[in-house]
């Protein structure tokens, strides 16, 4: 077995054995080929069911807060990021959480790997940097570098940037000359090709709300889409509603996201939900200098005024 | 805020952002007069409207 997930089940055993937390939150296998889903285990005898591959591309972040007692969690690099902003946002104190950092090597793009299928993945393995994916009718063997989602491609930020205690080696950071290839792109578009870019994106929302309930940091007790008294927004699918919701939730990410891609993750319609909140992390790196989630000491930018901040925006 | 909606297709010169105190009615008068010439000069919007028909 991979030594990753044997490291894993021994630290989560070991402390639920010590009684130092009460659960351990963190990736089970799915009920079908290429899935996992959170898992939270209380007991010695379920640590068994942990796991960590590349399908896990879920934020385990979004369950770090509002827990009874002390909580583990299993964290990938950004999860990490994530656990550092709801700590900087006080939704979480430091001493809550016992982190079991997993220096990660990105996670795969099921849309990408299924869509070389036509019938139904049945089986999918991985080995190193092999995957081995199988449907009723073929076997592919694939490379994994090849298949890795876009956010992962561009992530700089594998190793988790705190922890207790890591269940892996720590793996090389890459250094990218263009960060933001996929937001130059669309900067580069006239802007009524932008507003057609952005009208094509989300033509097929179906407003499952599925990104938003993946977002670590979108933690609001009611979120301003389901408030009825007043109602922000229409709640069905006239494309201005969808696209209130959408620039609506970008901005309540802006300087907080660290680009885990689990909005994308969750879209059952494919969506590449991070369009929006890409253009929001360039600008926080250039403006600002930051990058989320990497300092519990630091304030975020929108939350902190310095005489420096840029103002040529404001008449 | 204005470089995001800028980047999702809205015209940069559609919204503005100023700070004007209640002492201030020459600075508001100016620039309510720019905001009005840079939105005629875009024409009407036709992006982000509810059609409630
Ligand atoms: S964004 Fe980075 S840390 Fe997160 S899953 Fe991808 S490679 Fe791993
Ligand atoms: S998960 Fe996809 S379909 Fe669902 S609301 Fe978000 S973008 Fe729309």
């Amino acid at each position: 077995m991979d030594t990753c997930i044997q490291k894993i089940r021994e630290l989560a055993a070991d402390l639920l054995e010590r009684g130092e937390v009460e659960k351990v939150i963190g990736f089970a296998q799915g009920t079908i080929p290429m899935a996992t889903s959170p898992i939270s285990v209380g007991t010695k005898q379920g640590v068994d069911n942990l796991v960590f591959n590349s399908t896990c591309g879920l934020n385990l972040a979004n369950f770090a807060s509002r827990q009874k007692g002390k909580i583990a969690i299993i964290a990938k690099g950004c999860d990490c990021r994530n656990i550092v902003t709801h700590i900087v946002e006080n939704q979480l104190q430091r001493d809550q959480v016992y982190i079991i950092g997993v220096p990660c090597n990105g996670m795969v793009n099921k849309f990408k790997i299924a869509a070389l299928f036509e019938d139904e993945i049945t089986g999918f393995a991985e080995d190193g940097d092999t995957l081995t994916v199988s449907s009723s009718s073929q076997t592919k063997t694939l490379k994994k570098q090849e298949y890795l989602r876009e956010n992962c491609l561009l992530c700089t930020h594998k190793n988790p940037v705190l922890y207790d205690v890591l269940a892996g080696d720590l793996v090389k950071e890459q250094v990218l000359e263009n960060a933001f290839p996929d937001v130059d792109k669309i900067e580069a578009m006239d802007v009524d090709g932008r507003w057609q870019y952005f009208k094509r994106l989300t033509q097929n929302c179906i407003r499952c709300y599925a990104c938003r309930n993946a977002c670590p940091i979108c933690y609001c007790p009611t979120c301003f889409v389901d408030e009825a008294g007043p109602q922000w927004v229409g709640k069905g699918q006239n494309k201005t509603d969808v696209d209130t919701f959408h620039f609506l939730r970008a901005f309540h990410c802006a300087g907080r996201c660290t680009d885990c891609g689990a909005c994308v993750e969750a879209c059952p319609m494919g969506i590449n939900v991070r369009d929006f909140t890409r253009k929001l992390n360039k600008d926080a790196l250039e403006l600002f200098g930051w990058e989320a989630g990497l300092d519990i000491s630091k304030r975020p930018p929108l939350d902190a005024y310095s005489p420096q901040d840029p103002d040529d925006f404001i008449k | 805020m204005g470089n995001l909606l800028e980047h999702m297709g809205v015209e940069r010169d559609r919204v503005h952002f100023s700070w004007i105190s209640s002492a201030e009615a020459t600075k508001f008068v100016d620039v309510v007069k720019e905001i009005s010439e840079k939105v005629r000069a875009l024409g009407p919007n036709k992006k982000f409207v509810k059609d409630y028909n």
